[in-house]
């Protein structure tokens, strides 16, 4: 396999509150990203999915641990060049596109921003059909760029923040829970853009959400997420059909399945981490098979794929 | 279950919002039937009308609103007798004091803003009890006491004094439920109650809203755009679109035989587990804005079967079988024969052998 995008060792985001009180988002997460493939992050709300999102691209500053994006060390501070490098490659598509999207610039500035400040262009001309040819990938018309944000429909915002993302044609992209605050139509058409742009550009997506189903249906690998610990990861297939932490079965037993017949008389499976004994603290990465990867003590790993 | 009383009864509603920019005419004749002890659920895109039909019958539509035309009949047992009264025709004092939060009663999608901060969950169980049902403190306390334990709260004492912040998002929406059965509800109105809630603890809620309906012999309505939640909670599913249902039916029949492109469209669209497919099928078009109401089907613009006349008349509801209508021109017998995508197909025949169907 080729050299890893995105190289996340041993990653700690600690917020301290108080000074008795310290929010432990983040506990040792490793994981990485290869050129081109979706990563999938998937975890309760409270788990840290988000956090390690902002933490890469450096919207906080890491407690511990140690992050590279292509060969370059962006934990530290950060010299000018690996700035302008942090700041090209890599992009995020937020959750809310009314929220993240400036509702007093016009569209062509909101996605124009990144190639004025970092000088990409020489005119006007140059920058209004880079900004055109974008709109039309995403599925929007180049007339657009004259709107404001509340001009547009949800479905349609977010496709202003997918091209935002893409204008300076990043290796990664975060997609930080991109579709959860679509309708279900929607989702669909823009998961296939996205995928559509990947085959495309070649372009990497770290794909944080909730959704199992679609992580599934995205994902080329999966990290399951629990309180700032990822207690299982491997690629989807060995999630999906050989799931081995109890976290993850609960998880996976939670999705609904649009099949009455089935749905009906199923129960999903509890889980619950303080009365269930496991300390995560204590436990190591034991490989199962392959990349498929469990974080478990030694006792508990064994009665687990007993 | 089977005890086949029309409880709610909802015929012909229309209604329109005034706005800046003109009259909306956001629902446009929907008909809808509740039985005692079932569950409906009404599924659609934001923008179809689900919360709003809802909202009418509890008497929560937004003071821009005028009720066009149509009745929501509601009937009850009073002392052994027989009541049917149309819930539009109350004024808003009689809803007040003797139909909301009592008889039909509300769980709302986001359980932190719909509770209230500066009280504890206690009082707030309370609350409707002593001002409804003119409880006494003491047996207002030891029947909110039940009703935590009954939504699955376990050291209920304790949490009885807690603040809403003290509590996790699960655990709110178990209070908000709480407080909804507080007054012995016929009706519980669930308007996307597990949406801002992660998926474990979706399916807890889901499981307890159906235990307690089987406890307490409850009619619930589920309002949702979530076709995994209507499967695992509903009887029967109405699909609204633009204001109108387009399609009903059976739990089953909506799933493994769908009718209307629409309802295929929104099947497909569903990331299957089982599936590899290398894209998802997904509904071209967004929304129609009723606004500028369209002439003829309003999903027409959208959908890959229309035919001409879509665009001229809308089509009324076509009989399929004793409980399942669908509003599609297919339907009609001088249609041409369109039958369902063939991956759908696969995937629905797919679904009935699991279900052993």
């Amino acid at each position: 396999m080729s050299e890893p995008l995105l190289k996340v060792e041993n990653l700690v985001q600690h917020f301290p509150i108080s000074r008795s009180f310290t929010v432990k988002a983040v506990n040792g997460v490793s994981f990485e990203i290869y050129p081109g493939e979706t990563y999938g992050l998937v975890g309760e709300s409270g788990s840290g999915k988000t956090t390690i999102g902002r933490s890469i691209i450096r919207l906080y500053n890491p407690t511990g641990g140690k992050i590279t994006f292509d060969g370059a060390d962006i934990t530290g501070k950060l010299d000018n060049s690996t700035r302008t490098l942090l700041r090209t490659e890599m992009q995020m598509i937020f959750q809310d596109p009314m929220a993240s999207l400036n509702p007093r610039k016009k569209v062509a500035d909101i996605i124009g921003e990144g190639l004025d400040i970092h000088h990409r262009v020489t005119g006007k001309k140059e920058r209004d059909e880079l900004i055109g040819n974008l709109l039309k990938k995403v599925g929007l018309s180049p007339e657009h760029a004259e709107r404001y944000p509340h001009q547009f429909s949800g479905g349609q915002r977010q496709r202003v923040g997918i091209a935002r993302a893409l204008i300076m044609n990043p290796k990664l992209i975060i997609a930080d829970e991109c579709i959860s605050a679509l309708d279900v139509s929607i989702q669909a058409q823009v998961v296939n853009l996205m995928k559509d742009i990947q085959d495309e550009t070649g372009c990497a997506y770290l794909f944080i959400a909730h959704d199992l189903s679609m992580v599934k249906y995205i994902s080329d690998r999966i990290g399951v997420l629990h309180l700032g610990y990822m207690v299982e990861s491997g690629t989807k297939e060995e999630i999906f059909s050989n799931p081995i932490h109890p976290y993850t079965k609960s998880l996976l037993s939670a999705i609904p399945h649009p099949n009455p017949g089935i749905e009906k008389n199923r129960t999903s499976i509890t889980y619950d981490y303080a009365s269930s004994g496991i300390d995560y603290a204590k436990g190591t990465e034991h490989a199962a098979e392959g990349t498929h990867k469990v974080l478990a003590t030694d006792e508990e790993f064994a009665a687990w794929t007993r | 279950m089977q005890q086949n009383a029309t409880i709610l009864q909802i015929k012909n509603l229309d209604i329109s919002f005034r706005t800046n920019a003109g009259s909306v005419h956001a629902i446009r004749g929907v008909n809808l039937d509740l039985q005692k002890g079932e569950t409906v659920a009404i599924v659609g895109e934001s923008g179809s009308g689900k919360s709003v039909t809802m909202k009418a019958a509890v008497g929560l539509l937004d003071s821009n609103a005028t009720v066009n035309s149509g009745e929501i009949l509601y009937t009850y047992t009073e002392n052994d007798v027989e009541k049917t009264v149309d819930l539009l025709k109350l004024t808003k004092k009689e809803l007040r004091t003797s139909y909301n939060g009592q008889r039909l009663a509300m769980v709302f999608q986001d359980p932190m803003t719909s509770l209230d901060p500066t009280m504890t969950i206690g009082k707030q169980i309370m609350e409707g009890m002593i001002l409804h049902q003119h409880k006494s403190k003491e047996a207002a306390r030891a029947r909110a006491l039940e009703l935590l334990q009954l939504v699955g709260i376990t050291d209920a004492e304790k949490r009885f004094n807690n603040y809403p912040h003290q509590l996790s998002g699960g655990m709110r929406q178990r209070v908000v439920i709480a407080i909804a059965l507080s007054a012995d509800p016929d009706i519980l109105i669930c308007d996307e109650p597990t949406t801002a809630l992660d998926v474990t603890i979706q399916a807890k809620i889901l499981e307890l809203i159906k235990d307690i309906q089987k406890k307490m012999n409850l009619s619930v309505i589920y309002i949702t755009h979530d076709l995994g939640v209507v499967a695992k909670v509903a009887d029967y599913v109405n699909v609204m679109y633009a204001g109108r249902i387009i399609e009903v039916g059976n739990v089953e029949e909506i799933f493994y035989e769908p009718c209307h492109p629409y309802t295929w469209g929104l099947l497909s669209a569903m990331p299957d587990l089982d599936t590899d497919d290398d894209r998802l099928y997904s509904i071209p078009g967004s929304p129609p804005n009723l606004l500028h109401e369209p002439a003829g089907d309003a999903f027409a613009a959208r959908n890959r079967y229309a035919l001409k006349i879509d665009e001229k008349m809308a089509p009324p509801l076509f009989k399929i079988s004793e409980t399942h209508y669908a509003a599609t021109w297919l339907l009609h017998p001088d249609a041409p024969k369109v039958e369902m995508p063939a991956e759908l197909k696969a995937r629905l025949m797919r679904a009935r052998k699991e279900a052993g169907k």
